[in-house]
């Protein structure tokens, strides 16, 4: 037996994976009887369904006739950059306000790209600034703080 | 004659000053994204769900909504005859001829017929809705628990058989997507499951959140590890009226365009993409001169235009009157009708008729302005394209966010966007097609709260569901479905045919 489509054995993995997760979870919730079904009863249904799907797709991909395919490259770079931007709004939006929030986001997500510019990134963040205080704060009224919490106090 | 008074209500509220507005911010939202690569309706649609929170008339949202779908179809196509790249997936097909056509000096026409014969199949698919729904809505009330939970899973089935990629993966992405959808609070038992005592998840995950991660940001990482530098073809588009010959050799294309996107549509995991695939693969196999294809045969652009733009419009037939998407974007509408306390179903047309009926005339008043909007602002959407797409990305990113935020006016569900854009990420390297997830994650609860009411009136007997005639029925085709894409020539076709399509 030999992999020969590791997109699909790895899949599989995962969805085994996850689907045993969701039953062991499952099983803090009542399971109930088929008439009066508790909250674990479709959870661990669910969960057993996807595992056993799971363990087809990755059997499949060890079949012979079946194409050999790799698991492309990834690009943690990019991820990670874009990630991190968005996480840092999220913990910089309550407490340091929209502006401060949405520079920093548009400032480390720009660096992802290969092609990219300090001047350039300055301007998008001014452009998108004015626009978000237009659309955002005036068009749309969301609840959001603009400045930081100690300069308003 | 009841479909005469109502269409007339249908358009006595989508010609209101404040749905007319909206719809033209709608289909000029669609445009705008559909013309440029890399973020998709279903993004924009995910994006703009929390603000409709905001709208006090459900009306008026789903308009606006409705708006960006099919007004992303004519975008993409855009960009598909002038720069040779799919501004949507729907118009992966445009790229073949219209792109050969811009190349041959005829740029003008290729738009043109994509706008009219987009025009025409939007006005079919708007009569269609207004005949076919009631109809269909009249069957659905005869459904009982046991009914609706054997509909849900055929339309599940039935997406996935017609989604390309793999069927096992795809089924897989279903039932992961069930499994996100029982987080939160049960209402039966009022235990919140899978929350690990973070209050904010006993309201369940956000779908719009859930989007953003795996189609938003998914996208822009993988957009990001391509590296491409887009060749914007920006010669002057000159005259934009197809010659008398053209003309003629469009109009049977469009025809059949029509009536096979508007079947298509239809059916589960149909819609836009899959129309406008087959109607080219039918337009070369019946085509005289079918080596002009590919060579800038205008039929090569007139059928799938006129087939994606009637797939998108008829695969809201069954969402409005079954209350089950058939595709992502479907999904996404139920969630904007559930914002507002509408649960989607067969009831809506009569408990909001104006709704309903009000949401099909806007269909036809946006299928016009696209018209009147697209072509003459061709050299606009041109200029739209020469933006990088370095300076493009940080700003959805930035729509993304405040979206997220403004769901529930808590940074809560921006945080929870990071791992579904993991999850996206990974589903891409590993060939997982995510739009099932989507529709999965919609009709958890559903299909749960139908299964639990179907058993407790059978008294725990599993063969309810066999012994009634619909819902056998209807799980006998899902079964069949089943049986028939696995069965070993079967198979080989369907990978056939989707291959011919990636290539």
């Amino acid at each position: 037996m030999r992999i020969r489509n590791h997109r699909d054995f790895w899949s599989g993995i995962m969805f085994l994976v996850l689907g045993v997760l969701f039953v062991i979870f499952s099983q803090a919730y009542q399971l109930g009887t088929a008439a009066r079904m508790g909250p674990g009863f479709f959870p661990t249904m669910l969960g057993a369904l996807m595992a056993l799907l799971g363990l087809a797709i990755a059997w499949r991909s060890t079949a012979p006739g079946n194409r050999e395919e790799r698991v492309e490259k990834v690009s943690w770079r990019e991820l990670f950059l874009i990630l991190f931007a968005v996480g840092v709004f999220a913990i910089a939006l309550p407490w340091l306000g929209s502006v401060i929030a949405i520079t920093l986001l548009i400032a480390i997500s720009a660096t992802a790209s290969h092609e990219f510019g300090w001047k350039e990134t300055l301007i998008s963040i001014v452009v998108l600034l004015v626009m978000s205080e237009l659309v955002f704060v005036k068009g749309l009224e969301l609840q959001f703080p603009v400045w930081p919490k100690f300069l308003v106090q | 004659m009841e479909l005469l008074s109502n269409l007339g209500l249908g358009f006595a509220t989508a010609l209101t000053f404040t749905n007319i507005f909206y719809c033209f911010i709608g289909v000029l939202l669609g445009t705008l994204i559909g013309v440029l690569p890399g973020i998709g309706p279903l993004a924009t649609i995910a994006m703009l769900l929390p603000i409709t929170y905001k709208m006090t008339d459900p009306t008026t949202a789903l308009i606006m909504l409705a708006g960006i779908y099919y007004g992303a179809q004519y975008g993409g196509s855009t960009t598909a005859i002038l720069v040779n790249l799919p501004g949507e997936i729907s118009s992966v097909v445009t790229t073949l001829d219209g792109y050969q056509m811009a190349r041959n000096g005829r740029p003008g026409p290729a738009l043109a017929i994509a706008a009219i014969g987009s025009f025409f199949a939007g006005t079919v698919a708007t009569l269609l809705i207004a005949g076919f729904a009631p109809p269909l809505a009249e069957v659905a009330f005869k459904f009982g628990p046991a009914e609706y939970f054997s509909l849900m899973v055929l339309g599940l089935i039935a997406a996935v058989v017609l989604a390309h990629g793999s069927i096992l993966k795809a089924l897989a992405m279903v039932v992961l997507g069930l499994l996100t959808g029982m987080v939160g609070t049960d209402v039966n038992s009022g235990v919140a499951r899978f929350s690990f005592d973070i209050p904010e998840l006993t309201d369940g995950i956000e779908l719009a959140a859930v989007a953003m991660g795996i189609f938003g940001f998914g996208e822009i990482i993988a957009n990001l590890e391509m590296r491409e530098n887009r060749e914007v073809f920006t010669k002057k588009v000159g005259r934009l009226l197809p010659s008398m010959a053209e003309f003629k050799a469009s109009i049977a294309p469009i025809l059949r365009g029509t009536a096979l996107g508007s079947f298509l549509g239809i059916l589960p995991g149909g819609g836009a993409v899959l129309s406008s695939f087959t109607s080219y693969a039918i337009e070369k196999k019946i085509s005289k001169t079918p080596e002009r294809f590919g060579k800038g045969a205008i039929e090569g652009v007139a059928g799938p235009e006129a087939a994606n733009n009637a797939g998108s419009q008829t695969s809201f037939i069954p969402m409005l009157t079954l209350g089950i998407p058939t595709n992502a974007v479907m999904a996404l509408m139920v969630a904007g009708m559930m914002i507002h306390n509408i649960q989607p179903g067969p009831q809506v047309m009569t408990s909001n008729p104006e709704l309903f009926w009000g949401l099909i005339a806007s269909m036809w008043v946006g299928n016009l302005i696209l018209v009147i909007l697209n072509l003459p602002l061709i050299g606009l959407w041109i200029r739209l394209l020469t933006v990088p797409y370095r300076i493009l990305y940080p700003a959805i990113l930035l729509f993304c966010c405040v979206g997220a935020y403004s769901i529930n006016n808590n940074v809560f569900d921006v945080f929870v966007t990071i791992p579904f854009a993991i999850l996206g990420y990974a589903f891409r390297k590993l060939d997982c097609e995510p739009a099932p997830l989507l529709l999965g994650l919609v009709l958890g609860k559903l299909m749960e709260e139908y299964l639990r009411r179907a058993m407790t009136i059978s008294r725990g007997d599993w063969s309810v569901f066999v012994t009634r005639p619909l819902s056998a029925t209807l799980l006998a085709i899902a079964a069949v479905l089943l049986v028939i894409v696995f069965m070993p020539a079967i198979a080989k076709k369907r990978d056939e045919a989707f291959a011919e399509e990636e290539t």
